[in-house]
């Protein structure tokens, strides 16, 4: 076997592949082709200059931003552009949201024991630094215990800080009532909500919803990586967590990315385009995909069903099948997935979004987590689920735990 | 050794798409677990050993990531026709020699095999009621850190129940 040196020769020497299907959406994910050809001429030729200069370049490039945080702004129902803060991604936006919020004051945190480390990181650091942290459970379906919730907001909290779609699990919380009690438990909390994964795929409103801060990314609606936005209510006080020169935008130093902010506005256009279509075909692939898994033998679907789902999210655990194993099999067939399992992850902890809705270590590893777009077909899932039995079957074959 | 986890080695890779010695052997004289499913990963080794103490056939079988099933396909491999005194003195960084290193969050990987197959080897001679010289008394690092992953998966299924019971 003659030595391989890269990726492509390594994989190629492993087969060819019918079909290459991307499902994991939810690290990382390829941008549309409109959305580059919006992108590009702001790299080169057009609005190239720092935003708060004063020359044509400059101008030019104000006026892109300031038009972009407008549309996002819109779409999620704020007043002005002056309430969205671009930043160099999703953990960017939502440590500005906690650690901003919690800077120079005192008081309880309250999060969910499933929320994505974006949130949870963050807050554990506030906890080393004297806050009270308080993680409010959830069911087996990973729904957040309101009445733990509404128990543990009261005078002395500060910040109540979750996601309102499950990043893994695809639970789509009631956020109005989340939002709604922490009020009712102390009028003066600040309220934070990732909507990474609600943005572009269930419809809400920052106004009805009446929440403080909301982080929304870029990558998860398809646009570029590297940026990200938090929608910061007029009137609600957030510090700076980063120093430098300030530019446009108060809370971020900087200069601002513009072709960046561009590929999110784009890809935030064409996924609040046809949305309902949108979303009913994704939960259509996404169904598909679901029950055509489940009749394999020992799976269990992790999170709820039909209406209470993301219309993108599948998670699956496969019993007697380790995770990343199953990840490198489906890599050789074209089929691109991510797992909850330990070693897949640098911290070697299973999922715990997984432990959190009750499932044993052995269902967290053996999970896979998969995310449709409107850009699959339906013989793409077809390729998956045909793809799926004989990688389950081979690593399930190499395992001694089904006789232990 | 890497940032990340990933890439594999190219061996890794092979052993993992086309393992050498998987599965059960009936008519092993010897064989031991270690590791957990709790853990995410877990090897059985089984031997074959002849009258002169020595490996005639060896296999394995994995619940674990590429690297636990390309470790565990690898020291198979290599105590093949060795005598057990030589098989035992094999150490965890050989085998991660043998397939082109481990990334260094994959160094247990080659633990656990070791960690398997000394067990193996340990439990034959106590049933045949004689310990070698070559054997220490005293567990090895390779099987200590078998045993610590096991007990690590008792305390981290106990917590789990506790906090259930808990929440109740």
């Amino acid at each position: 076997m003659k030595n391989l040196e890269n990726v492509r020769d390594l994989v190629r020497y492993h087969g060819e592949v019918e079909r290459e299907v991307y499902l994991d959406l939810e690290n990382s994910t390829p941008i549309p082709a409109e959305v580059l050809q919006e992108m590009l001429p702001y790299f080169t030729s057009k609005a190239y200059g720092n935003p708060t200069l004063t020359h044509k370049q400059g101008w030019e490039a104000y006026e892109t931003i300031m038009n972009a945080a407008s549309f996002i702004a819109r779409l999620i129902g704020g007043s002005s552009p002056e309430e969205l803060c671009f930043t160099s991604g999703e953990a960017e936006a939502s440590s500005l949201a906690i650690l901003g919020s919690a800077e120079g004051k005192r008081g309880r945190i309250v999060v969910s024991t499933i929320d994505p480390l974006n949130i949870l990181l963050p807050v554990e650091l506030l906890e080393k630094r004297g806050f009270e942290v308080v993680k409010v459970p959830v069911d087996q379906e990973g729904f957040i215990n309101l009445e733990f919730l509404s128990d543990v907001v009261n005078s002395d909290t500060l910040l109540v800080s979750t996601s309102m779609v499950n990043n893994e699990i695809g639970t789509i919380q009631p956020f109005r009532e989340i939002v709604k009690m922490a009020r009712e438990g102390n009028p003066d909390v600040i309220v934070h909500m990732d909507a990474s994964d609600a943005y572009g795929r269930i419809s809400f409103n920052v106004k009805d919803m009446d929440v403080d801060l909301l982080s929304l990314s870029s990558y998860k609606v398809m646009g570029p990586r590297g940026v990200a936005a938090l929608y910061v209510r007029s009137g609600v006080k957030v510090e700076r967590i980063i120093e430098g020169p300030i530019g446009t935008q108060p809370l971020w130093p900087g200069v601002e990315n513009t072709p960046l902010i561009v590929g999110f506005k784009k890809a935030s256009e064409l996924a609040f385009k046809d949305f309902d279509e949108n979303i009913s075909w994704m939960r259509r692939l996404r169904d598909v995909l679901i029950n055509g898994l489940l009749s394999m033998e020992d799976t269990v679907l992790n999170g709820p069903t039909g209406l209470k789902r993301a219309p993108d999210n599948v998670n699956i655990s496969f019993l007697h099948c380790e995770g990343e194993a199953l990840t490198i099999e489906l890599s050789f067939k074209g089929v691109y997935v991510s797992s909850g399992s330990a070693c897949t992850r640098r911290i070697l902890q299973p999922s715990h979004v997984l432990t959190a809705i009750g499932r044993e270590y052995e269902a967290a590893h053996g999970s896979i987590l998969m995310k449709v777009s409107r850009y699959h077909s339906v013989e793409d899932i077809e390729y998956v689920l045909e793809s799926f039995k004989p990688a389950v079957e081979r690593i399930r074959a190499m395992s001694p735990t089904r006789r232990v | 050794m890497s940032r990340s986890p990933l890439p594999y080695s190219q061996k890794i890779l092979e052993l993992f798409r086309n393992p050498k010695n998987l599965g059960r052997m009936e008519d092993a004289n010897a064989s031991a677990t270690a590791g957990s499913p709790a853990c995410g990963d877990m090897i059985a080794f089984y031997l074959k050993i002849d009258e002169n103490m020595v490996i005639s056939r060896a296999s394995f079988e994995s619940y674990g990531c590429a690297a636990n099933i390309a470790t565990a396909s690898m020291l198979t491999e290599m105590v093949k026709g060795r005598s057990l005194e030589e098989a035992w003195r094999i150490g965890w960084k050989d085998v991660a020699n043998e397939v082109g290193g481990l990334p260094s969050v994959k160094f247990h990987c080659g633990v656990l095999a070791v960690g398997a197959l000394r067990r193996a080897i340990r439990e034959f001679f106590r049933r045949k009621g004689f310990r070698p010289e070559w054997m220490p008394g005293k567990e090895t690092f390779e099987e200590k850190q078998a045993l610590e992953e096991e007990e690590l998966s008792k305390i981290i299924s106990k917590k789990l129940m506790l906090g259930e019971a808990e929440e109740k």
